[in-house]
């Protein structure tokens, strides 16, 4: 198929593909912190993932929609204020959910996946109900549209970048929230031992409260992101549920950097082969790969040793 | 007059009864000035037994309707217009003095974007309401689910949607455009008026978007001089991420890109078609599954310059169209939308109307043996006519995408089209 191009095209294609293959990474990464830290630091499988993700979407649309009819002059600043609110407006409905419902089914984590899914259903029929059942569209600053001509044939998307640089942000903020802070020690030991983490004076339930509001408040930002790039509608959370349920469950459950190395993974192998097979195609092959080596490795890419 | 207010009192009883009083509210005034008219065409309306044979819910005063599309589920984005568009025929058709000098009450059903609950209800609305005529559907997998249950029970699906064709039956009038007459005339005008020999072909992966590719594919191939395709591609439904494909057609730089990409992936289509810094106005795409009601989710901004293929745009220019489009503003809101297939729905139960007055009955058969030749001259696509085989004519219609959301009509066939939803050498 590269018999007719020449060499600077197809440099510039590999360079393309590359940066395909780049976005794809940071939107599945952004896409499944949220879901690694729920799933993967309180053992809670949230099928409403996607869900806290559109409500990010909604809130970005409707500050949008306040900028345009109210502040037309600073309507190009408007995203970042919609990504805080999304963050918060996910991270509080989060807590809510944590305080209403998860904290009574810790001990019975498998129910926790019935119980989420239909929380899914209750909030898509909200949406609809609230928000109308047709897809809203979220209008752009200028700047945020449109890519970036290097070359002749290398153009870059600004949405791309800016999706990158989010994720890059969040993740690091994460790593040193988890990893550096006093409130991610106290995480980490109500992970490896929840009856200890209490014995030394840990208030575990404040801590899945919050951890669990984190991983929501995530997402709300991953979708008010993501509107840059798909649909907003009471279902389009759908649309992503699947595949981050993949990236986290490939990573191994327990580790962020799982997490990362299995998004990388995936995003690679389906977008060099979606480039040389059909869409179709290369997700029925990412997915086979997964299941394989899942069957080979059924704890995932990484894993930590847990006290259960 | 009276007896209209008792009504609508009566139907005020649940929020979508009282949305539809509210909505009739207008049809008021024009019910008291044509009162005298309408009170001798009641008395003289033929007796029940005479236009009812069959046991369908069918009084002296009224008849009952289903209408069953999704409220509910992934596919009530699209079907809340189809919905929207007959509630407001049978208003309109009511306040006319109905079908035979019956008002029409509906039944509502929600198909709940599940194709098996889709059977389940029509099975209801046929064999427990015993309805007249059915409105309904959208997809072509509930259309496929329901049309072993209206043969069975002998029902009237009135069916909007654009479709794959390959189907007909003696019980589905189909009133949206089978695949060649929205494929052929604009694959016709794209290779004559953009001078496109290349296409690249890309949808997603089931069976509307496949067979209209293959049917578009044998004619670039077959009918068009020195045309190729030079990509076919289909993606899962839902798929969100097409910067690969995106370069691959950066690469191959076809003179028009071809799209039938529905749902989700329509909008992360668009929006990552102009991130990626292909300009419409400058590459020419043609589209079979965008109307304005897409366009609400994508974004105007982001499909400009693109060409849609369909056979009714909401900002067609002629008298039908803009008294529609300001009753349906009226019913609905202002900013509602009217896409391709919200018309097509509205043309149902007019057509049904029609239908049975021409028959003279409700009976199914003999509504069956009358469909062929019926004529709408108010439709607001313009004149449509029912073929014997059970599809529409009508006309094919190019429409350039505006940044508000609406289309411009750049090209609309001169003639009818005739419907064949079983074209010789195109499957």
């Amino acid at each position: 198929m590269f018999a007719d191009y020449s060499l600077a095209e197809l440099g510039s294609i590999f360079v393309m593909q590359g940066f395909a293959g780049l976005i794809l990474f940071s939107v599945f990464v952004l896409m499944a912190l949220g879901l690694a830290i729920i799933f993967g630091q309180m053992g809670v499988i949230n099928m409403a993932h996607g869900e806290f993700m559109i409500l990010g979407a909604y809130v970005t649309y409707f500050t949008s929609q306040f900028f345009l009819n109210y502040l037309p002059g600073l309507f190009g600043a408007y995203f970042f204020l919609a990504m805080i609110l999304a963050f918060f407006a996910a991270g509080a409905l989060g807590m809510a959910v944590e305080w209403l419902m998860i904290r009574r089914l810790y001990k019975r984590p498998l129910d926790t996946l019935l119980a989420t899914w239909g929380l899914s259903l209750i909030l898509q029929q909200l949406y609809r109900s609230v928000f109308g059942p047709r897809e809203v569209g979220v209008e752009l600053p200028n700047w945020m549209m449109g890519s970036i001509s290097v070359t002749d044939t290398i153009e870059v998307q600004i949405n791309g970048l800016f999706v990158m640089g989010l994720t890059i942000v969040i993740t690091v903020a994460v790593a040193l929230l988890m990893y550096k802070s006093a409130w991610g020690k106290q995480v980490r030991a109500v992970v490896q031992n929840r009856v200890m983490a209490g014995a030394v004076g840990i208030d575990t339930e404040k801590v899945d409260r919050y951890t669990f509001g984190l991983g929501c408040g995530i997402a709300g930002v991953a979708g008010s992101a993501f509107t840059m790039i798909g649909s907003t509608g009471p279902t389009s959370g759908q649309l992503y549920i699947v595949d981050t349920f993949l990236v986290v469950v490939f990573g191994g459950a327990q580790s962020l950097l799982g997490t990362i190395a299995s998004a990388f993974t995936i995003s690679q192998a389906q977008s060099t082969m979606e480039f040389f097979l059909s869409g179709s195609m290369a997700k029925v092959l990412t997915l086979l790969g997964v299941v394989i080596i899942l069957m080979l490795r059924p704890q995932g890419l990484f894993v930590i040793k847990v006290r259960r | 007059m009276s007896s209209q207010n008792d009504q609508s009192n009566k139907f005020s009883t649940t929020r979508r009864k009282l949305l539809m009083g509210i909505a009739a509210l207008p049809a008021v005034p024009l019910l008291a000035s044509t009162g005298l008219f309408s009170t001798p065409a009641m008395a003289q309306a033929p007796a029940t037994s005479a236009v009812n044979t069959t046991g369908l819910a069918v009084t002296d005063t009224e008849v009952t309707v289903g209408i069953l599309h999704s409220v509910t589920g992934t596919m009530a984005i699209s079907e809340t217009g189809s919905v929207q568009a007959e509630k407001l025929a049978i208003d309109q058709i009511n306040a006319m003095g109905g079908v035979l000098g019956r008002k029409i009450k509906f039944i509502q059903e929600d198909g709940a974007s599940d194709w098996p609950t889709f059977a389940e209800k029509a099975k209801k609305l046929l064999v427990n309401d015993k309805v007249a005529a059915i409105m309904g559907c959208w997809t072509s997998a509930s259309r496929k689910a329901v049309l072993p249950v209206v043969e069975q029970y002998n029902g009237m699906l009135y069916y909007p949607t654009f479709y794959e064709g390959l189907e007909q039956s003696k019980n589905v009038i189909y009133t949206g455009q089978e695949a060649t007459q929205q494929i052929l005339a604009g694959l016709d005008w794209v290779a004559k008026t953009k001078n496109g020999k290349t296409f690249y072909l890309i949808g997603s992966d089931y069976i509307w978007p496949r067979t209209s590719m293959k049917i578009a594919r044998k004619h670039i191939e077959g009918h068009l001089k020195d045309s190729s395709v030079v990509g076919e591609e289909y993606f899962p439904l839902g798929h969100t991420q097409f910067n690969s494909v995106i370069n691959k057609i950066k690469l191959k730089k076809p003179d028009v890109i071809y799209a039938a990409v529905v749902g989700g992936s329509n909008v992360a289509f668009y929006k990552q078609l102009k991130a990626a810094g292909i300009d419409l106005n400058k590459q020419t795409l043609l589209t079979i599954s965008v109307t304005e009601d897409e366009i609400d989710g994508i974004g105007g901004e982001n499909i400009a310059g693109a060409y849609s293929s369909m056979k009714y745009f909401q900002s067609l220019d002629n008298p039908n169209n803009k008294e529609f489009v300001a009753a349906f503003k009226k019913m609905w809101g202002e900013k509602t939308v009217i896409g391709d297939v919200t018309q097509a729905a509205y043309l149902g139960p007019w057509l049904w109307k029609m239908t049975v007055e021409k028959a003279g009955s409700f009976d199914i058969d003999k509504i069956a043996a009358a469909s062929a030749g019926i004529e709408f001259n108010k439709a607001p696509e313009g004149y449509v006519k029912i073929h014997d085989n059970h599809h529409l004519w009508s006309k094919a219609r190019i429409g350039l995408a505006l940044p508000d959301g609406q289309f411009k009509v750049v090209y609309e066939t001169p003639d009818l089209i005739e419907p064949d939803p079983f074209p010789k050498g195109y499957q």
